[in-house]
């Protein structure tokens, strides 16, 4: 079996419990105007100019985003950290994109991971088929689980899709017992409304498995990765998110949840 | 910071470094005019340390806890001119150079030209060693293959055992006694050189009984002049401290810093030993004089805080001697060395960090001073606590303390044969060199340029550099039909300079031995006095000697980009590869980039390049280790370049990894500048394919921004990732928190910081993937200190 994958990256500290490999599933079915991870939207591989600067000259090189790759390929990438993931408590992150868009793929290499004692973790933005998550609920053994807006006619506006199979999904995650982080980006004017903030911080502390909320104030990052890919920027802002904004959200949320970071 | 240590530690940073003729004068002095040839050479060499104890201004500074400075001020240096003489030319070098100067002035000048240069001129230490190697070494050395650490420094490289802590000269003087009255003139051939040795060191014990007492004198009547009741009794305090030690064994905390310090004054005046001198594992040292203290109510935290810092200031106050030609090159620094150990583990395999490890971190992180350097040993026995607290000062910023697995130094020393005790009693010195302290002589002989072994290679013996045939006739590249028969050649090579290098190592061992024994430090070195020997001549416990291996990054990425696009693809001919390495790439930019963009690299926990690190590691290995010294000492080699790879980047031409001419090489294992793009995990799991415990040291430099230290929860995440490189028997490494001006550096040159991950916004991420506003935010945010 083989699936597409964008990049993997070694020693993530900010994607669950110790320090960890992220794989990254190539291929999202929504469109997030605030997206700072353009490479993978698109389910397939697609090429791009990469820049290399040598001494003053640059080498314009063609290259793709997104390998076709096997389960025993990015399994050879996981296992070589073995030694890291034992002495951190740390493990494997599959993420994205989106991994659920290609459930297969992710199902046979959570498989693969408890066959390896592998701790795993699936960042997720929840929008899968029913099946496939419920599928999924068993192998992993956390979920990074992103919530944007409560509101589905807002959700579809700015996600492109509907945000009812996303708490149908988170729901049936926290009723198998599931160890869940919400994730929440911060973008002003669109997820950090009053209102919005408020059906959110309600729907993380309906959850008894919800252990921690993360805020994740918008960056610019990723501006410069859209034109890269032929995409005009979907959002623009400059400016990083206002720290004081973010530290009261953050009192907000932990009036009503036991633990909430800024930038998880 | 007391007011007292605030002048102090200004005072010391503030002071120029000069030239002090004081010593040099003195020791002319002694071998002008007292016929010293009617002494055997050690007592020549006690009576010449004697002479200058006893000539030598003493200098006790306002607000001084600790006193005894080795020149007449602070930052005033003296010269070893026995060792090595500096000629007017030299004098002008080092009073110009832009970096690492000191003041020459025409009272040092004058003396030099009328008093020393005309006495010492070609009858030094160094004159000895350049008459009498072979032309293959000069060659050789002059190519830049090697250096060699005696050339203008004495042997040193060793620190203090927990003896030096409980013993006063009285103590040393007795065992001298005990060891004399058993000698056997008439069964044992060499009791005579043993007699003159141990006089010898009879004799320095009682100089420095007799310079400490020059102290108490001073500071008696300083104590009756001062005006401020309290300071005047502090000073007739330290006056009664510097007449109980070091001649008899300190029994107080203050004691105890000023008997080590009178030491260390002995050890670096006597003759000028690489690393200065260092008091090794002072938490476990100091330990029982300040829990007694403690409990008695005669100490308190915050006045062995201040003592400490006294103690710290004084080692800032002493610059390295001078150094000039390869040396300054290869060492380019002030710094001379001091590494405190803190941490480990006891006598008894117990942890041993203690109440006052914790108080000496927060001394180091407040002083913030180059000398002494510091570093933690980390055993697996040890708690996280030790680690997470040492990781918040290094996260300040100023390289220390560095990180040392203990229990990779200890499989090392009993691997080379020391007693679980002594190998428990050991620690790291100098950057990153094994030894077990107190009882052994393990000295740093010379640099090795691999880099410029595998040039030779590729060039058929030659040295394209100078155009001499500075190797062994070997096939240059372009016959080798195999990546192995290339590596065939490189390893023979390698055991040919190897073999120069060992020859060369046997001469000036033996003129150490034989013209420049040093009855002092062997006096405070286990069992030279019950052996009758100098530390220069085998009388250690253990005696080693280590070769410095540079470069291992470079090469790996030189012989993985020859055996990808040369021999396993063959997409590159030699014949282009040797024009572009001689064109230093000029016209041949589309291959450099290749080279260096898309080639697998040391550091990235590739088994295609990491294979090479391992190959050169055991060659290299294979080629010193286990060889036998003049005095019953064995080779061993260790990894680290202080300013080497600067230096021997500099003589060496364009290589296949793209490195153009002259470019510094990689520094002690670590990947290349910029090449490892896989994270630091991948880093030490690369790190970790070379067996540390078969080397005397290993060094590793991490890069990590200061924000990446600031969240919580990765202190937590550092702990384990130090952790995960030390259960893989890594050796040291040490973490280079990046300031905004390196992130400007990185902006500009992105090719060479590849590897620089800096923390975004809930994400990290590598700074040259970022776009330049974002770059310019990170760059300010660092400015503001906030990241």
């Amino acid at each position: 079996m083989k699936g597409i994958i964008f990049d993997i990256r070694h020693f993530s500290v900010n994607d669950g419990p110790g320090i960890r490999t992220t794989v990254f599933f190539k291929g999202c079915p929504l469109r997030c105007r605030w997206c700072h991870n353009p490479e993978g939207q698109s389910f397939d591989p697609e090429s791009y100019t990469r820049i290399n600067k040598l001494t003053g000259r640059e080498f314009e090189v063609r290259e793709v985003a997104g390998n076709s790759v096997s389960v025993s390929q990015v399994m050879g990438e996981i296992e070589k950290d073995i030694p890291v993931y034992d002495e951190s408590g740390g493990g494997v992150t599959f993420s994205g994109g989106e991994p659920l868009g290609q459930p297969a793929f992710l199902m046979a290499l959570l498989n693969a991971c408890a066959g390896k004692q592998i701790h795993t973790a699936v960042d997720t933005c929840g929008y899968a088929g029913k099946k496939d998550f419920e599928q999924v609920i068993p192998l992993t053994s956390l979920f990074l689980f992103d919530l944007k807006i409560a509101k589905d006619e807002e959700h579809k506006r700015h996600t492109g899709v509907s945000v009812t199979p996303v708490l149908r999904n988170l729901e049936n995650a926290a009723a198998a017992g599931k160890e869940i982080i919400i994730r929440i980006p911060l973008v002003s004017g669109i997820t950090d409304t009053g209102h919005n903030l408020s059906r959110l911080r309600d729907i993380a502390a309906s959850f008894s498995g919800v252990s921690r909320v993360d805020l994740l104030p918008y960056h610019s990052t990723g501006i410069c990765k859209y034109p890269k890919f032929g995409r005009s920027v979907a959002m623009d802002c400059k400016n990083g998110y206002d720290e004081n904004r973010a530290e009261k959200i953050k009192e907000f949320f932990l009036e009503k949840l036991p633990e909430v970071t800024i930038g998880g | 910071m007391t007011p007292r240590i605030e002048k102090l530690r200004k005072q010391s940073l503030e002071a120029p470094c000069v030239l002090s003729p004081e010593r040099a004068l003195l020791v002319t002095e002694y071998y002008k005019n007292n016929e010293p040839e009617i002494h055997s050479v050690p007592v020549q060499r006690a009576l010449a340390l004697r002479h200058i104890l006893s000539g030598k201004s003493i200098c006790i500074n306002p607000n001084e806890l600790i006193v005894g400075e080795r020149g007449p001020s602070p930052s005033a240096v003296p010269t070893y001119p026995e060792i090595c003489l500096h000629s007017p030319e030299d004098l002008d070098i080092i009073s110009s150079r832009p970096k690492v100067s000191f003041k020459v002035d025409e009272k040092f000048r004058k003396a030099y030209r009328d008093v020393v240069i005309p006495f010492w001129s070609g009858r030094t230490q160094r004159d000895r060693i350049f008459n009498n190697i072979n032309r293959s070494w000069q060659e050789a050395y002059r190519a830049g293959v090697f250096t060699e650490f005696l050339e203008q420094r004495a042997p040193g490289h060793t620190v203090a055992g927990k003896d030096v802590f409980k013993k006063g000269m009285r103590d040393f003087r007795e065992e001298i006694h005990e060891a004399l009255s058993q000698l056997d003139f008439h069964n044992d051939p060499n009791a005579f050189e043993k007699r003159e040795e141990l006089k010898a060191m009879d004799i320095t014990a009682c100089a420095l009984m007799e310079y400490a007492k020059r102290h108490a004198g001073e500071l008696d009547k300083m104590a009756e002049e001062e005006k401020d009741a309290s300071r005047a009794e502090e000073l007739h305090q330290m006056a009664q401290i510097c007449k109980r030690v070091p001649s008899g064994a300190p029994s107080t905390f203050h004691e105890a810093l000023q008997h080590y310090w009178f030491i260390h004054l002995a050890v670096i005046t006597e003759l000028n030993p690489w690393d200065s001198f260092n008091p090794g594992r002072l938490d476990r040292h100091l330990y029982p004089f300040y829990s007694r203290e403690l409990a008695e109510g005669t100490l308190t935290r915050e006045k062995a805080a201040e003592l400490l810092q006294a103690f710290w200031i004084k080692f800032n106050n002493h610059p390295a001697p001078p150094k000039t030609g390869v040396t300054a090159e290869e060492s380019n620094t002030y710094s001379d060395f001091a590494l405190i150990n803190l941490g480990g583990l006891n006598e008894d395999g117990s942890d041993a960090v203690n109440e006052l490890t914790y108080l000496i971190l927060e001394v180091i992180e407040e002083m913030r001073l180059v000398q002494p350097g510091s570093m933690i040993q980390a055993s697996k026995k040890n708690p996280d606590r030790f680690i997470k607290k040492a990781l918040e000062v290094a996260e300040k910023g100023f390289g220390q303390p560095s990180f040392f697995n203990t229990d990779a130094i200890i499989q090392q020393l009993l691997s080379q044969g020391k007693s679980i005790t002594d190998a428990r009693n050991g620690g790291a010195s100098g950057c990153v060199e094994t030894g077990a302290f107190g009882t052994e002589a393990y000295i740093l002989t010379g640099y090795f340029n691999l880099n410029k072994v595998l040039e030779i290679t590729l060039h058929g013996g030659t040295d394209p550099r100078s155009g001499k045939k500075t190797g062994l006739e070997t096939p240059d590249l372009s016959s080798f039909k195999t990546f192995e028969e290339l590596y065939e050649a490189f390893e023979k090579q390698l055991n040919h300079f190897a073999e120069i290098k060992t020859g060369g190592n046997n001469i000036i061992e033996k003129l150490y031995a034989t013209y420049m024994p040093a009855p002092f430090l062997s006096l405070i070195t286990k069992d030279c006095i019950k052996k009758g020997r100098d530390y220069n001549a085998g009388g250690a416990r253990y005696n080693t000697r280590y070769i410095q291996g540079v470069g291992l990054g470079s090469i790996t990425d030189n012989l993985t980009a020859l055996c990808l696009h040369v021999f396993d693809e063959g997409k590159v001919p030699v014949r282009q590869l040797l024009d572009a390495i001689k064109a230093d790439f000029k016209g041949y930019e589309d291959l450099r980039h290749k080279l260096v963009y898309n080639t697998p690299k040391w550091g990235n926990n590739d088994g295609y390049a990491d294979r090479f690190a391992v190959k050169v590691f055991n060659s290299f290995h294979d080629a010193f280790n286990g060889k036998s010294t003049p005095y019953g000492g064995t080779s061993r080699i260790n990894f680290l370049p202080t300013t080497c790879h600067v230096y021997f980047g500099s003589v060496t031409g364009a290589m296949p990894d793209g490195r153009p001419a002259g470019e510094p090489f990689s520094e002690g294992i670590s990947p290349v500048q910029g090449a490892d793009t896989k994270g630091p995990t991948q880093v030490i799991l690369s790190a970790a394919k070379i067996d540390h415990v078969k080397t005397g040291g290993t060094l590793l430099n991490q890069k990590f921004s200061p924000s990446f230290f600031k969240k919580g929860e990765n202190a937590g995440k550092m702990i384990s990732f130090v952790r995960t490189y030390f259960k893989l028997d890594g050796h040291h490494i040490q973490f280079n928190v990046i300031d905004a001006e390196t992130l400007k550096k990185a902006k500009k040159s992105p090719e060479k910081y590849r590897d620089l991950i800096v923390r975004v916004a809930g994400y990290s991420d590598y700074f040259n993937n970022l776009g330049e506003t974002l770059q310019d935010e990170i760059i300010k945010r660092t400015e503001h200190g906030d990241m």
